[in-house]
């Protein structure tokens, strides 16, 4: 039944902050055969990735991925093994952390305890011995940008956890570094607030034109936040795409079931564009390209599926779940072979009992298909 | 929505509030024993001090005498000189070796802190013995000296070779002390102040230091209040120029009989000490002692201000002289250089102790190292003297009692306090840590003044109260940590899965918190065995413990019987250290993201 604890709600045509301007725009940062191994174990396999100027890129994966890795060699914190980084033109591989010119915001911001909300923000123009009245200046325009102009004088224990965080961001953009990254900043946060901090966050990012590397475990904030994801598998990239083309054509199963919910026929393809799954052999879309007899998968997403009777349609299965959801209603069906299918339907039409046997069709839109 | 989330925070309900009146009640046996035994003897003290003993009339004569210039505010002023040179140079020195503890592994911190472990619990008495022998005329030092082609020094009786052997006493304490206020400060902040361009130097002066400081605080407390009542160093060390105030408090009770001006001095010390409470709990907090975070912080204190510039000075001259020290040496890592100091200062704690294993053995008359040639007599006269079979019988017996009674009262202190939010908890709090505020001669002599009314003098039973006093705090935090860090859901979670409470107990509780009931236990024993003022006093010369016994031997005739004795200490103190070091929890790893 683990299917049902990944209902949560994503859908592919929610906000997003699309910067027109990233397409053309120089790179800002080139990531060239970078790999890290720990003893025997390769934490990350020699990978290459390009950002652009004023992109926002979400590294996503599950925990032991190598998306903290990688984040903590680009800022400095941990030397690579191989490979090099340049940021802005410039080979910055063994520069240290503090002469890089990035700016962090760390998982549990790590502001510190002993400055004062304004100590902290004005930290990083110290170091550059900015003067003080200009430093002033900037500290209240930085607090103004996450209103916080009235906290200033406060120490970071007496703000909440949301306030806390905006101080870590107000500190990472008022020296405006040339990269922004941003280690699964929101996780400490309850869900309405980490929803506010999106928000925030795409708007800083919007104001500031600034570059900004996120790293986070949650596919929905990627999809929320991202000019483009770039999915981590066992220290490798994935797929780098744009939300939209990740969520609606992945390139690989681990990628299809990482980004929303999704259900995956898992056969082998058969002369005239079809799939044989141990449930029943199903119509492949056009131009697949993959040679008779070669493993294949269809990738189905839960909101193109149709729920029909059981002689009809491609599917048939038994109803063993069915979870309101306000708008909609998550139906899983399980299909003979155990393989579980999640359907939504929405709210009003007539409900299914649990037990009750259906057939399955995706009529409008065409499954998306993967050589495995 | 901000604000929201802190008002959610602020009303988070106290748990339970029909506990927290019960459990409170079990501080009650504490703190009635430390009123009885500490409380009300210091206060008759204080009345001695204040009446002269023929006439039974108010007077201030006593503490005129002190002002009055001459022998009483000589000593005064060079207790003061001498504490504070101690507490300087034990920060001073501790603080690099701290620091490279608070930066190892949890593992490797574990092992390398058992080298400072292992001289924090060996006896202040032993360690000054073996810097007795070894900076004597024909001891090890000017030996080497010698060999170098210098002339042999007078090394003893001087007030440097005080301050060095007070250093190295209270050195493991300060470091004790300081290391868990390291080991809090997140490696996450340097490494933000590294993103956001500070170098090395600047982290640490800018971020490290300034949060390691309450470490600091704590630590120079805790050795400038012991060092006010050191008087082991100076008889054994020191000249006649070098005399403490806790010397003179012996010389006017045990020689002159003079209760009026040794009250009086007793006074003193216990003023100096408070006062410097005082101004710590002003500055930093007293809360900040048991580990809690300075609320004390002002967002525009003066002194916070005046830490804050001067760490961003030091940073900016350390960061220059970084800078040019890699471009002298083209070096960038000097890493090396504190580990080196770490291991010296180590040697030099571990050595002398260690050193009197060899000299035991020796087959010479005469205490020296090394020794000459090697034989097993000294250990065959220890075992056949009954005077030192029986003062170690009784410094076993009494450390039993001792370690029993303390465990108990300490326990059900702890418990109590863990379990209740009363404001009544912060006093009582205050009252079982007043032991380690007070001098332990001051604690003795009050007691001696008690118990010569009670008949409690030259008993057993006197000086295990005498000890329990004295053990009671550190045993009491010990506890108290225990069981704030036990998580009493698990109770609970036994309890819903239908365990009668004392299953819960058995099953649950007690296996949790076992080890440091251990460590309590083991503590308050320890204490009690290498205690030596409360024997002096209490004893009246009939109940003499093993630590009395090698007192009065050191100042009579100093016989390879004595580093034999010494051994015999390190092997107990080192046995029980091993098993509770064995027996402590292991330490939750935090799994790294």
């Amino acid at each position: 039944m683990s299917t049902l604890t990944h209902l949560a709600a994503t859908s592919p045509d929610q906000g997003r902050a699309h910067n027109p301007n990233a397409q053309g725009a120089p790179i800002k940062l080139r990531v060239e055969g970078l790999g890290k191994r720990y003893g025997n174990i390769d934490a990350l396999h020699a990978l290459d990735l390009d950002v652009r100027s004023g992109e926002l890129l979400t590294l996503l994966g599950a925990s032991g991925s190598g998306k903290t890795t990688l984040l903590q060699i680009i800022s400095g914190l941990v030397a690579p093994s191989s490979g090099r980084i340049v940021i802005d033109g410039r080979d910055q591989t063994h520069a240290p952390a503090h002469q890089r010119d990035i700016g962090v915001v760390f998982q549990n911001y790590a502001l510190f305890p002993h400055l004062t909300v304004s100590q902290n923000v004005g930290f990083a123009l110290d170091m550059r011995g900015v003067s003080r009245a200009e430093s002033r200046r900037r500290i209240n325009e930085a607090l103004a940008m996450v209103g916080l102009e009235a906290m200033h004088q406060r120490f970071p224990r007496e703000l909440s956890g949301g306030q806390q965080q905006r101080v870590a961001l107000a500190r990472c953009f008022i020296y405006k570094p040339s990269l922004i990254l941003m280690d699964e900043p929101l996780s400490a946060l309850d869900r309405k607030l980490r929803e506010t901090m999106q928000m925030e966050i795409k708007r800083l990012h919007r104001e500031t034109g600034s570059t900004i590397i996120f790293v986070t475990h949650d596919q929905d904030e990627a999809l929320a936040l991202s000019d483009r994801i770039c999915m981590m598998h066992n220290g490798r990239i994935e797929q780098i795409d744009t939300p939209q083309a990740m969520y609606e054509r992945p390139s690989t199963v681990a990628v299809a079931r990482f980004i929303g919910i999704s259900n995956v026929l898992e056969g082998t393809v058969m002369q005239g564009d079809q799939l044989a799954t141990a449930d029943a052999t199903v119509a492949l879309p056009k131009g697949h390209g993959c040679q008779p007899g070669t493993p294949g998968a269809l990738v189905i997403r839960p909101e193109h599926l149709n729920v029909v009777a059981a002689d009809h349609g491609a599917l048939r299965g038994t109803v063993v779940e069915a979870v309101y959801a306000g708008v909609e209603t998550r139906i899983v069906v399980r299909l003979a072979s155990g393989n579980l299918i999640v359907v939504r339907r929405l709210s009003g039409q007539a409900p299914l009992g649990i037990g009750s046997v259906v057939g399955l069709e995706w009529p409008a839109h065409p499954p998306h298909f993967l050589s495995v | 929505m901000a604000e929201l989330a802190m008002q959610t925070a602020k009303a988070k309900p106290a748990r339970k509030p029909q506990v927290t009146w019960s459990a409170l009640w079990l501080v009650v046996p504490g703190v009635l024993f430390l009123v009885a035994f500490l409380l009300y003897p210091s206060f008759q003290l204080l009345l001695v001090s204040l009446k002269d003993p023929r006439t039974g009339a108010w007077t201030l004569t006593a503490f005129s005498k002190v002002f009055a210039g001459g022998v009483y505010t000589r000593t005064l002023s060079s207790t003061f000189i001498v504490a504070l040179q101690t507490t300087l140079w034990c920060i001073f020195a501790g603080y690099p070796l701290a620091y490279w503890l608070a930066r190892l592994s949890p593992r490797r911190q574990r092992m390398a802190a058992l080298f400072v472990l292992l001289p924090f619990w060996t006896s202040a008495l032993v360690k000054n013995f073996a810097w007795l022998v070894f900076l004597g005329r024909n001891g090890v030092i000017n030996d080497l000296l010698g060999a170098m082609g210098f002339t042999p020094a007078e090394l003893l009786f001087q007030r440097a070779t005080v301050v060095f052997a007070m250093v190295h006493t209270m050195l493991p304490l300060a470091v004790m002390v300081m290391l868990p206020t390291m080991n809090q400060i997140e490696r996450q902040l340097a490494q933000a102040a590294d993103t956001l361009g500070a170098s090395a130097a600047q982290q640490f002066w800018r971020v490290y230091l300034p949060l390691s400081m309450p470490g600091v605080a704590a630590a120079g407390l805790l050795v400038f209040i012991s060092a006010l009542g050191f008087f082991i160093t100076p008889t054994l060390l020191g000249g006649a120029r070098d005399t403490m105030l806790s010397q003179l408090i012996i010389v006017q009770i045990n020689q002159l009989q003079n209760w009026q001006m040794g009250a009086a001095i007793a006074v003193m010390l216990v003023l100096a000490a408070l006062v410097t409470c005082f101004i710590y709990d002003r500055t930093f907090g007293l809360s900040t002692l048991s580990g809690g975070s300075s609320d004390r912080l002002q967002h525009n204190g003066l002194m916070r201000r005046a830490g804050l510039g001067i760490g961003c000075a030091m940073g900016n001259l350390c960061d220059a002289l970084a800078r040019g020290y890699s471009r002298l040496s083209g070096a960038r890592n000097a890493g090396w250089m504190l580990a080196a100091y770490a291991w010296l200062i180590i040697a030099v704690l571990i050595v002398p102790i260690l050193a009197f294993i060899p000299m035991a053995f020796t087959g010479s008359d005469f205490l020296s190292f090394p020794p000459p040639s090697l034989s097993f007599k000294w250990f065959g006269q220890y075992l056949q003297s009954p005077l030192w079979v029986g003062s170690t019988l009784r410094s076993f017996g009494i450390g039993v009692a001792t370690a029993s009674i303390t465990l108990l009262l300490a326990t059900l202190a702890a418990f109590g306090l863990a379990r209740s939010r009363s404001r009544l908890g912060g006093l009582a709090f205050l009252l079982f840590m007043t032991p380690m505020i007070v001098p332990p001669i001051v604690i003795s002599v009050s007691l001696f003044y008690l118990f010569a009314q009670m008949s409690l003098v030259a008993t057993n039973l006197g000086i295990i109260i005498g000890h329990t006093v004295i053990a009671l705090p550190m045993a009491f935090v010990v506890l108290l940590a225990t069981f704030k860090h036990y998580d009493w859901r698990l109770d609970q979670a036994a309890a819903t899965l239908g365990a009668a409470p004392w299953r819960v107990f058995i099953k649950v509780t007690l296996p949790l918190i076992k080890g440091g009931m251990f460590a309590g236990l083991v503590t308050a024993f320890l204490q009690s065995f290498e205690e030596l003022t409360v024997a002096m006093f209490i004893g009246g010369g009939v109940k003499t413990t093993l630590p009395k016994q090698m007192w009065d031997d050191i100042l009579l005739q100093v016989t390879p019987t004595l580093a034999a004795a010494s051994v015999v200490v390190v092997v107990i103190v080192c046995a029980l250290f091993f098993l509770m070091e064995y027996f402590r929890p292991a330490e939750h790893q935090v799994s790294a993201s």
